[in-house]
């Protein structure tokens, strides 16, 4: 597109650089300098040490690892339980933040709080819970010890709040005059919620999928009691890494892992992508 | 007439924001709601576009009536001060959503679309979003965006309120120029009284929730109907107990025939063309007179000089003041 007036009146004219610019570019170059060491040291050189530990026996046995049955097992029902939690998260937990915002109920604001407990607790703590609620010995009569269900349940717990505090924020801050703009043009609730509210919730719902998603795959303490560990039924990827490395096998425990991670960096860079898309099928 | 509401009372909790407002709206006019911030002046605009629901009155439409009618069946075109953009759509789409949910045909939303976009002067941003836009450029915008269903009536609350005085400026006068070449039944809301007697062809004041008067600019203006629309709608001086525009004295350093009052110039200020006078006059006024550099010259004025003050008798305000 051509450059216009309109478009020179937006961005303000190149000016002279003053001490106090120079002074401020110094300024944030420290700034990246030392969040990128930081991130170095917290993120990247640990990754990198996991993929590296992962490859120390050579790859056939990188390979080996991941095509035994019971490891594959685990792995495809980790990301797969992790995958349906995240689906169910995306409409329960908007519609969950939905209803905190626009809805006026008595308890909204102790529910508002509640949201949070399944994350502040120790996992372990809701691995007890869930486990005295629907174990052998449930007092509603539900049991699902042992079951692949008990995965799922314990995922959706500890990840219920997510979606809810990612896009609550975002819908607290939209104005009701855009959907009353809608209406007036003649949209529906339903077309106003389709085609005006929900293409602004995207990115928070995608940040809350993410973020799901990643949990999902790594939970290990909320569903190790309710689960049973099952081989080749219930078992997750964590629980195996963890039976690798109390057998010593570090290199097996570091390949399940950088397993988990190359699936955790797809999962985020596809839901990047469909945001996208959706947003350049919107605009 | 195109917008009639009559008996319209709102009220929030105890809080009357209408008291019983009848106004009739005629068909094809640019009308200036008009009063201080609170007045009621927007609750009654959503109130005709049916954004709000008046606790007793009703609202007629193209001689339709409309209190039962939601938003999308009014055919209301409602333009808010902070633009209200759809933010993840282009501006393209955000001027054909309206066409879109009526379900027209691509060809003519797109022909309808770049008609509007020439009108309001964004052609050559069709496929920006709205955050690339200045200010100005989204209300232009969202004004395209009421257009584009040919509404029967067309609301603005405050469209230029959230912009600098240059670019308001400037878009008053394109709001007027676009009206004498669309000339759709137009409301709009402003506290600024510059810009109602501007653009405005009928002008309705709005205070407490009460309408205070309706007329052209020059009748509000010149003759108000009250203390409140007369000073709302400009400057006011007192002489001989009355409210006078200070612009309508004319100031003399010799005695004039006629019921001239006399009294002492103490201050004379030049504001660029103008000039303002305070005058004390011996029944102990201190009356405020603009005059302009031209006129202040030729009566020769200066500070400490005694002088007489006549009001124009033609512009003589019809309220009469106890205090002020
Ligand atoms: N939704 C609302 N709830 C409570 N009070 C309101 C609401 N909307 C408007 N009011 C009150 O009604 C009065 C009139 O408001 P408004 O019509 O917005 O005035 P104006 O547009 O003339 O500034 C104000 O005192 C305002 O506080
Ligand atoms: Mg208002």
């Amino acid at each position: 597109m051509v450059a216009t007036s309109g478009a020179a009146r937006l961005r303000p004219g190149r000016t002279r650089r003053t001490p106090a610019a120079d002074q401020l570019q110094a300024g944030s170059a420290l700034a990246l300098g030392i969040s990128t060491l930081w991130f170095s040291l917290l993120v990247l050189i640990p990754l990198a040490a996991v993929v590296a530990a992962a490859a120390a026996d050579g790859w056939s046995d990188f390979w080996n690892v991941l095509t035994s049955s019971q490891t594959a097992a685990a792995i495809v029902l980790t990301v797969t339980q992790a995958l349906m939690v995240t689906a169910v998260n995306v409409v329960m937990g908007t519609a969950l933040a939905w209803v905190l915002v626009r809805d006026r109920f008595w308890g909204r604001r102790a529910l508002d709080i509640v949201v949070d407990v399944p994350f502040a607790l120790p996992t372990i703590v809701a691995g007890l819970v869930l486990l005295a609620l629907y174990g052998q010995n449930s007092p509603v009569g539900v049991n699902v010890a042992n079951t692949r269900f008990a995965v799922f349940l314990a995922l959706a717990f500890v990840t219920l709040p997510f979606v809810v505090r990612t896009v609550q924020p975002v819908l607290e801050a939209l104005e009701p005059e855009v959907e009353e703009a809608a209406q007036s043009l003649g949209a529906s609730r339903v077309t106003t919620f389709r085609r005006v509210i929900l293409p602004a919730l995207v990115p928070a719902i995608t940040a809350g999928a993410a973020l799901s998603f990643a949990r999902g795959i790594s939970e290990y303490g909320s569903l190790v009691l309710l689960s049973g560990n099952l081989p080749n039924h219930t078992e997750v990827a964590s629980v195996r890494v963890l039976t690798y490395i109390e057998n010593g096998n570090r290199a097996a425990a570091a390949s399940v892992s950088a397993v988990l991670l190359v699936v955790a960096l797809l999962a985020i860079i596809a839901l990047d992508l469909l945001q996208r898309r959706l947003r350049r099928h919107e605009g | 007439m195109s917008i009639r509401a009559t008996n319209v009372t709102k009220t929030f909790g105890d809080f009357v924001a209408l008291d019983d407002v009848t106004v009739d709206l005629p068909t094809g006019h640019l009308t200036a709601l008009l009063g201080p911030s609170g007045g009621g002046k927007s609750t009654l605009l959503r109130i005709i576009a049916g954004l709000d629901t008046a606790d007793s009155g009703t609202v007629e439409i193209e001689g339709v009536e409309a209190s039962h009618l939601p938003p999308q069946k009014r055919n209301v075109g409602f333009v808010f001060q902070h633009y209200a953009a759809f933010k993840h759509m282009s501006v393209a789409k955000n001027v054909a959503f309206g066409l879109e949910i009526r379900k027209r045909k691509k060809a003519d939303i797109d022909a309808k679309v770049k008609e509007l976009l020439e009108l309001v002067h964004l052609s050559q941003f069709a496929d920006r979003m709205p955050s690339q836009l200045s200010g100005g450029q989204r209300q232009r915008m969202a004004l395209a965006r009421a257009l584009a269903v040919e509404p029967s009536v067309l609301l603005l609350d405050e469209p230029f309120g959230a912009l600098d005085a240059q670019v308001r400026k400037e878009l008053r006068d394109w709001l007027r120029r676009l009206h004498d070449e669309i000339p759709v039944t137009t409301v709009f809301v402003t506290h600024d009284q510059e810009e109602a007697l501007e653009v405005a062809d009928e002008i309705v004041v709005i205070n407490h929730g009460r309408v205070e008067q309706v007329g052209t600019p020059d009748e509000v203006y010149h003759q108000p109907a009250n203390d409140f629309v007369m000073s709302f709608l400009g400057p006011t001086t007192t002489l001989n107990g009355s409210a006078v525009r200070p612009h309508d004295i004319d100031v003399f350093n010799q005695p004039v025939a006629g019921p001239a009052v006399e009294g002492t110039l103490t201050e004379l200020k030049r504001i660029g063309f103008d000039v303002r006078a305070t005058i004390d006059t011996a029944g102990g006024e201190h009356v405020t007179v603009h005059l302009t550099r031209t006129h202040a010259d030729e009566r020769g004025l200066d500070v400490g000089q005694r002088v007489w003050i006549v009001t124009s008798a033609e512009r003589r305000p019809v309220a009469q003041t106890g205090l002020a």
